[in-house]
């Protein structure tokens, strides 16, 4: 891979008093490409985004090499990692209907980000957010501009916060489910906005996901994670020739439409695959 | 234009809730009247009355009457602003309480600026820093101001701020020395000295204010700082603040510009509701510090059984939480965009 935005080797995350790491030596390199991490609950996949942003109070995080362009994110002090977080990297969250103020105009929650980052006045952050809006397809930016959290829908919500992490034109940008609390028909809508400016401005993009058919459909490479490690890297193209039986389990228990009825596979999970040398 | 309309009906309900309440409260005081174990009459005519005059007093009350009449001669009563007149004083009620109450508003009005003042810091610093040790040293300071009885800590900080340091003055809204030279204009006596133009009995009201206020204070900031605590605990575990720290905001700025704002509305409800006690009477400290004021009427007209002043001062009281209510209610409005 040429010129990674990325190199993360043998990342850990430890809760101190917890019995196990939740993430234990995942390795992985992220050109300017969708890089998707698939897993259960628990398996560590959001740990592994909020890690990268240093975001995971109380946690100890540590890693052979955390590289993120030129920076070592792990040398960084606090104060410069805020330059980084939302700047050059940013993280889109699941719900909107949790992950916006309740209180402040939608707006204004976006114009903060470029607010934070580049000296300018608020009529120019303002020209900024309109033009963002309007990016991720909002007809009346205007009138959207002034609206509060409970009065937009959640695909909408989702399209402003797709604008409130891709303003200040960062190049890693980590979407920790960003569909799952969205109905099934905004679902691609907002799927499509979001790839579509990630093409367009090279961006890199995380997408952590359960739903293995949008991460092969939307994302270039696939990182399965389970217990807390990546026991299988695959192509999108190539989940024919999956290998390790756990992602093979996966691909199994996954309903089709006009499949034979018979029950699906149940998800088998051996001990053993949590300990074994990695691939 | 539905707006409008939408913002009428929610005036109308107010205003209805409003009289509901109101009525229930005349009934209440009303009640409280009639089933007091003082006998009016008695108290009026005296212990060694002749039976006609007893009875003529009785009827001059309309204690002759059927009770829903005299219900509905003190609402009348009530509503043209007739209140009755003070046994003890011989003086309208209604005045006698126009007269103490600045006196009370001064106190519970500074010793709630000072209680919000301390007690909202406190509170989200504790929050911010669970389960360490600047949590630890304000639970143990607001404990303190909470399980200390306000008589005795009164009495403490008499003894060392007044008779011991000499920083502040003693009992009283001013010295002695100044009683009777300022002429009372609102009642308020850090207006009506200032009005004057005399900084000596405003600076000698300040330091006679400042020791109850405090203590008042210290005492409500107990009651906030938990609650805001908690309120703020509630907040920092949303998921909106993880927004915030990804668009790269410190942590302090997140708690500040986001998390503040989302406790707001609940802050209101119970500074208003911890201020409306402050105001019900803080007869303990008034009477420890010798402070005339609403506490101290009340409680000196209960044991003497002055029904008119009673059943007054139980409405006022009534009255100030709607008041407060009232206001918290549209404070809400200002500050969550959801209720509009």
């Amino acid at each position: 891979m040429q010129d990674p935005i990325l190199d993360v080797k043998n990342l850990c995350v430890r809760y101190p008093g917890a019995p196990a790491d939740a993430v234990r030596g995942v390795s992985f390199q992220l050109g300017r490409e969708r890089l998707g991490i698939v897993g259960e609950s628990g398996s560590g996949k959001s740990t592994v985004g909020r890690a990268l942003l240093r975001l995971l109070p109380g946690a100890v995080i540590s890693a052979d090499t955390l590289r993120f362009e030129e920076t070592d994110l792990l040398a960084l002090s606090e104060r410069d990692m805020l330059k980084v977080r939302g700047r050059r990297m940013s993280m889109i969250l699941q719900d909107p209907k949790f992950s916006l103020n309740p209180i402040q105009q939608v707006g204004h929650q976006v114009a903060e980000t470029y607010l934070r980052h580049f000296r300018c006045t608020k009529a120019e952050a303002r020209a900024k957010v309109l033009e963002m809006l309007a990016a991720v397809k909002i007809r009346d930016p205007e009138r959207v501009h002034d609206l509060y959290p409970h009065e937009i829908s959640g695909g909408m919500g989702q399209r402003v916060m797709i604008a409130m992490m891709l303003l200040a034109d960062p190049d890693l940008v980590i979407a920790d489910e960003p569909t799952s609390a969205l109905d099934v028909t905004v679902r691609l809508q907002v799927l499509n906005i979001l790839d579509g400016l990630v093409k367009d401005r090279g961006i890199g993009l995380i997408m952590i996901s359960h739903d293995l058919n949008l991460v092969r459909n939307f994302c270039d490479r696939v990182l399965i994670m389970y217990a807390g490690r990546v026991v299988e890297v695959l192509k999108a193209g190539e989940f024919g020739q999956a290998r390790h039986p756990y992602t093979q389990g996966l691909l199994a228990a996954q309903p089709r439409i006009g499949g034979n009825h018979a029950p699906l596979a149940v998800l088998d999970r051996k001990p053993e695959w949590k300990e074994e040398p990695l691939p | 234009m539905a707006l409008s309309h939408i913002r009428l009906r929610q005036v109308a309900g107010q205003v209805a809730t409003i009289a509901i309440t109101l009525f229930g409260l005349l009934l209440l005081t009303f009640v409280i009247g009639r089933m007091m174990p003082a006998d009016p009459v008695r108290a009026i005519v005296g212990e060694d009355a002749s039976r006609e005059t007893y009875e003529m007093v009785f009827n001059q009350l309309g204690l002759d009457r059927p009770i829903w009449e005299q219900f509905l001669r003190y609402l009348g009563d009530v509503l043209t602003g007739n209140f009755g007149t003070s046994i003890r004083t011989g003086q309208p009620v209604i005045e006698d309480i126009l007269h103490v109450m600045p006196a009370t508003i001064e106190l519970a009005t500074f010793a709630i600026l000072i209680g919000a003042g301390l007690g909202i810091p406190l509170g989200v610093t504790a929050a911010v820093n669970k389960d360490r040790w600047p949590d630890h040293l304000v639970r143990v300071f607001s404990l303190f101001g909470h399980s200390m009885p306000i008589f005795w800590t009164g009495m403490i900080a008499l003894l060392v701020f007044y008779a011991g340091l000499g920083w502040v003055g003693g009992s009283g809204r001013m010295s002695q020395f100044y009683i009777g030279l300022i002429d009372e204009r609102t009642g308020f006596l850090l207006i009506d000295s200032l009005l004057a133009g005399d900084r000596d009995v405003f600076w000698s009201a300040v330091n006679h204010l400042i020791l109850p206020a405090s203590l008042l204070g210290y005492s409500s900031s107990a009651y906030i700082t938990r609650m805001t605590r908690s309120f703020m605990l509630d907040q920092l575990g949303q998921e909106y603040m993880t927004t915030a720290r990804v668009k790269g905001l410190s942590r302090g700025q997140t708690i500040w510009r986001h998390a503040f704002g989302n406790i707001r509305v609940q802050l209101v409800t119970i500074i208003a509701l911890a201020y409306g006690g402050l105001l019900e009477g803080a007869v303990l400290i008034e009477t420890v510090f010798a402070w005339p004021g609403f506490g101290q009427y009340l409680t000196n007209n209960l044991i003497i059984g002055d029904m008119n002043a009673v059943m007054t001062c139980v409405l006022i009281v009534g009255c100030i939480f709607i008041l407060l209510n009232l206001i918290s209610d549209l404070l809400y409005r200002l500050f969550d965009p959801r209720t509009k």
